[in-house]
């Protein structure tokens, strides 16, 4: 006996809209259950999880500020991934940008350098994460080293960089000898949209980014060509699209956005330069550029429901006192529950006995 | 029907999450705590948990106690003013990486009172703490060198920052003061916890014909590196004998019961200020664990160093302290280096063969 998978000939619009929502019940069934084994009130729970921080300004600011850099790097890996190539080291992108930009704001601090640092900064680390992602798509257009290999450990070349540049050449003179840079100047601060908040910028840029992005995969030649390329590499040439500019292209655009995702965190969010200036966005975006389908709109809301997990999570924690490994396990159930949903709606599942099998 | 009953019971759990918390409110001081890593590391964050027990323990309903934990560093502000605003009286972060975002909510609550572990920037509402680690690692540096047949005695190192600096030169002093010709080596593991990489460091350390390792890294791997090869080590930050019973000499154990328990009873009697506070063996924040497998007359020696200490008879770094490269170092202090030049330490002292990364 085994399960077979058969793709489905036709799927309603209507069933695909709502398998992730059936996946959001179904993952919340299963926490509920856990909950109430370990002896809890999953409707408190739920509650605390999902309701209360959407229905708070302070929190709802808050998912607004984790969701940002989820978003502008997710979006960025969509063009990787929607052309077919695995760009894994966002994060090491993330970095080169953060340190890129941070080098103008440890130049200028202390200086009368105007209304011009910041801009700059924002443009040195798009190109800082831009040039950093073209790395592997160099090494994998010139000699056709596997990108998967390179982009992942360019993250550790980046997280080592940065590391001996906070410990070393630009520690703080006053800080005790502690890693960490001096903290940024008013001009080298990305502000907050609006007055007293901590929502900055790098939101506005987000959904920037997602709005050209929709454009451009939508409706461009240049969209198209990504969609070409992915699914069909050898129509993609006979078209006379060049393999290796669509892979130079995509690595660029995927490592600027992770770049300016980097600067805008640290100038926006942060202050300073420090060992460690991202939980692991790089990898969790690639999480949600899956959940969102590679769609720019899909991306905005799978960023924003990962975001409410971190933060619904650290709730729990503090109403609850539910252990953060049950955040953690929520995360995983969840997104299992919804790449089920994908593969239930778009095959057909049969048991067939082993003899009937071939 | 099925929405309207599942509405009445989300708003009735709603007033009952309002009206639980509008009442704790008003009778207990609500007490948060920030933790780095899980609190099952048997390391730093758990021995912060047992002080947050021990304030539980002393004022029972006059009290109550939450804690956030794995909290990362970049990602700390949230959680922080989360606990701030929702009517935590008393906040500690327990990690230098939480300063700036600590001294960020301290501002913006000012009558929220935060402790700050480690850190060296304070608010009227912003106290700092942290131990005298360096006057216990003097000892087991004196037991190290009495212990080790090889002459060579190793030391795993999380960062180089200079809290763990100085303690690698209190543990190395303190063995040149029984073994003038002992030579050390370092190995660093870029982490605070990470048990495969630290036990990675320990047999890289036993390769090398080390036979007792010190560790100021967070999990028992590298004392159970040294049994399994039945060698010797240290318990780090709480007693670590149940994992190597056969290795651990001492444990240099963080006590910090006594000050949280002060300190909360401070703010209930209305007598919180913001104050630095740096407590070693003499104030019990650094307390040994009993002196096991070793001769009688190690074990007298130690005790005699730990009362020399305690007592103020004996300061691990007594003038004269010579640098590496063998200029003498200011002395800033009473006969020995000032507090400020303990806690900026970017220096090895002489007999060290090796390099500090920087």
């Amino acid at each position: 006996m085994r399960f077979e998978l058969t793709p489905r000939t036709t799927v309603s619009p209507v069933v695909r809209a709502l398998a992730p929502v059936a996946a959001f019940i179904t993952a919340f069934l299963i926490a509920g259950f856990v909950i109430w084994l370990m002896g809890r009130s999953p409707v408190a729970a739920f509650q605390v999880y999902v309701i209360q921080p959407l229905s708070d300004p302070w929190s709802l600011q808050e998912l607004l500020v984790k969701a940002t850099p989820l978003a502008l790097i997710a979006i960025g890996l969509t063009y990787c991934f929607r052309a077919n190539f695995w760009n894994i080291g966002a994060e090491g992108q993330y970095v080169i940008g953060a340190v890129l930009g941070g080098w103008l704001a440890l130049k200028t601090h202390g200086t009368e350098a105007g209304f011009w640092v910041l801009p700059a900064m924002l443009v040195l680390g798009i190109i800082g994460g831009a040039l950093y992602g073209l790395i592997p798509a160099f090494l994998k257009t010139r000699f056709g080293v596997s990108e998967i290999l390179t982009s992942l450990m360019l993250v550790y070349v980046a997280q080592l960089t940065l590391d001996y540049l906070v410990r070393g050449p630009w520690r703080d003179p006053k800080g005790f000898n502690f890693p960490q840079s001096v903290t940024f100047d008013p001009s080298a601060t990305l502000p907050p949209v609006w007055e007293a908040s901590r929502v900055h910028y790098g939101t506005v840029f987000a959904l920037i980014a997602i709005l050209v992005t929709a454009v451009v995969l939508g409706r461009t030649l240049f969209g198209y060509r990504l969609k070409l390329t992915g699914d069909a590499p050898r129509a993609a040439r006979f078209a006379g699209f060049s393999a290796r500019s669509t892979t130079l292209a995509v690595f660029a655009i995927s490592g600027g956005l992770a770049g300016l995702a980097g600067i805008s965190e640290v100038s926006g969010q942060i202050g300073q330069l420090q060992p460690s200036i991202s939980p692991g966005y790089g990898f969790t975006a690639i999480t949600v550029a899956f959940l969102g389908r590679l769609n720019p709109i899909g991306i905005l809301i799978a960023a924003l429901v990962v975001a409410l997990t971190f933060i619904g999570g650290e709730s729990a924690q503090i109403m609850l006192k539910l252990p953060l490994d049950l955040t953690q396990a929520f995360q995983g159930i969840l997104l299992l529950c919804v790449l089920a949903a994908d593969a239930l709606v778009s095959y057909r599942v049969r048991l067939v006995s082993r003899g009937g099998g071939k | 029907m099925f929405s309207r009953s599942l509405m009445g019971v989300l708003a009735g759990a709603a007033a009952l999450a309002l009206s639980a918390g509008g009442a704790a409110a008003q009778q207990k001081l609500k007490i948060g705590f920030i933790y780095v890593g899980p609190v099952g590391d048997y390391g730093w964050s758990h021995q912060h948990d047992v002080g947050r027990k021990a304030i539980e323990k002393a004022f029972g309903d006059k009290v109550e106690t939450t804690y956030v934990e794995s909290v990362p560093e970049a990602d700390s502000e949230r959680a922080i003013e989360q606990l701030a605003r929702t009517g935590h009286g008393l906040v500690f972060t327990t990690s230098f990486g939480f300063m700036e975002p600590t001294l960020k909510v301290a501002k913006k609550y000012p009558n929220v009172k935060f402790e700050h572990a480690t850190g060296f920037k304070r608010a009227p509402n912003l106290a700092t703490y942290a131990a005298k680690f360096h006057e216990g690692r003097y000892i087991i540096g004196q037991i190290a060198a009495k212990m080790s047949k090889s002459g060579t005695i190793g030391y795993v190192g999380a960062f180089p920052i200079p809290e763990v600096v100085a303690g690698i030169n209190s543990y190395f002093l303190g063995a040149q003061s029984v073994n003038p010709s002992i030579k050390i080596k370092v190995v660093w593991a870029n982490s605070w916890y990470d048990p495969a990489k630290e036990a990675d460091a320990a047999k890289a350390l036993l390769d090398q014909g080390v036979d007792v390792i010190a560790q100021h890294t967070d999990s028992p791997a590298p004392l159970q590196a040294a049994e399994a090869r039945g060698k010797f080590g240290f318990g780090q930050a709480s007693d670590m004998e149940q994992f190597a019973p056969k290795a651990q000499l001492t444990a240099i154990v963080d006590n910090w019961s006594d000050y949280y328990v002060a300190r909360t009873k401070a703010v209930l009697d209305g007598t919180w200020k913001s104050e630095d506070t740096w407590g070693g063996l003499a104030a019990h924040m650094v307390v040994m664990s009993p002196y096991k497998n070793m001769p009688d007359d190690v074990k007298k020696m130690a005790e005699e160093t730990e009362a020399a200490i305690k007592s103020g008879k004996l300061n691990p770094f007594k003038c004269p302290v010579v640098k590496q490269d063998g200029t003498e170092v200011e002395c800033k202090g009473n006969g020995a280096l000032s507090d400020e030049q303990v806690l900026g330490m970017n220096f090895y002292v002489k007999g060290i063969d090796d390099k500090l990364p920087q």
